[in-house]
């Protein structure tokens, strides 16, 4: 129980220091440390595959994705934008109305029982294949068609138009 | 090992949404006051992670291995989002030299 709490007060705290952090590298790889809670949380659920998932494919691909993109765009230190106090203070306003707004709506409900864990099986890679496979067969195929045509638009977006053309 | 994943499991599931509302909120103020777009695309990320962990929660809540399932299509999703935007991202920086949102204000009037 205590430790569902204190992976969530490091979620929470470094998630802050995520929007908070001045250099870019440094809110990246705050980024990754607020996946790694994440992943502990899924662990804590029993989630394994998800949690496998996310281990590789969030902390090690997504992420090194935006490290290098970070490396080719070269920021330097005196051309980081800094927005106005104002637009902050109503940018946090608008996220804290949001944020209470979404927990009011929850303190009608009532306390929900506490999440167990009723089927241990839940979360492997067996059970999820077979859902997988069996019940969300045509979603897996169309989201491979979504991945090749992200592929096909990140090349076509990246690459320099060239003048002969 | 069954027992070492009950015990630990008294959170209430209100605490789940708590949790997941407070990173969603701070996504969206990550959005809202940040400007360079790299940082922006990141708080999407945190986002799209906090709906994650709530779907995963339910799921277990109902016993259910839809909402798992449907985590992972979100994290195909996040992968093909993540490959786009950071080529527009590229492409900006090689029109306008910077990742500065307000930059880009030329469809303004």
């Amino acid at each position: 129980m205590n430790t569902f709490y204190f992976i969530a007060f490091l979620s929470i705290f470094f998630s802050i220091l995520v929007i908070s952090a001045k250099n870019p590298v440094h809110s990246i790889l705050y980024l990754v440390l607020t996946f790694f809670t994440f992943t502990v949380q899924y662990i804590l659920l029993n989630a394994q595959f998800l949690a496998v998932v996310n281990f590789i494919v969030y902390m090690g691909a997504i992420l090194v994705l935006f490290l290098y993109t970070l490396m080719l765009i070269n920021l330097n230190k005196d051309s980081e934008p800094v927005k106005s106090n104002i637009v902050k203070i109503a940018g946090v306003l608008g996220g804290g109305c949001l944020l209470v707004v979404l927990v009011g709506c929850l303190k009608q409900v009532g306390v929900a029982e506490p999440v167990l864990l009723k089927d241990p099986g839940l979360g492997l890679v067996q059970n999820l294949g077979k859902v997988l496979f069996n019940q969300f067969l045509l979603p897996f195929e169309v989201s491979s068609l979504l991945l090749l045509s992200a592929m096909v638009g990140a090349v076509l977006l990246a690459t320099k138009e060239t003048k002969s053309v | 090992m069954e027992s070492f994943f009950n015990t630990i499991k008294t959170v209430p599931l209100n605490h789940y949404i708590i949790l997941c509302s407070i990173i969603f909120s701070i996504g969206v103020m990550g959005v809202l006051i940040r400007r360079n777009a790299i940082v922006i695309f990141m708080s999407i990320e945190l986002m799209l992670n906090s709906v994650n962990l709530l779907l995963t929660a339910f799921s277990v809540y109902k016993g259910d291995a839809s909402g798992q399932v449907f985590v992972f299509f979100v994290m195909a999703l996040a992968a093909a989002e993540v490959a786009v935007g950071l080529a527009i991202i590229v492409m900006i920086y090689r029109n306008t030299n910077s990742v500065d949102t307000n930059v880009l204000n030329r469809l303004k009037w």
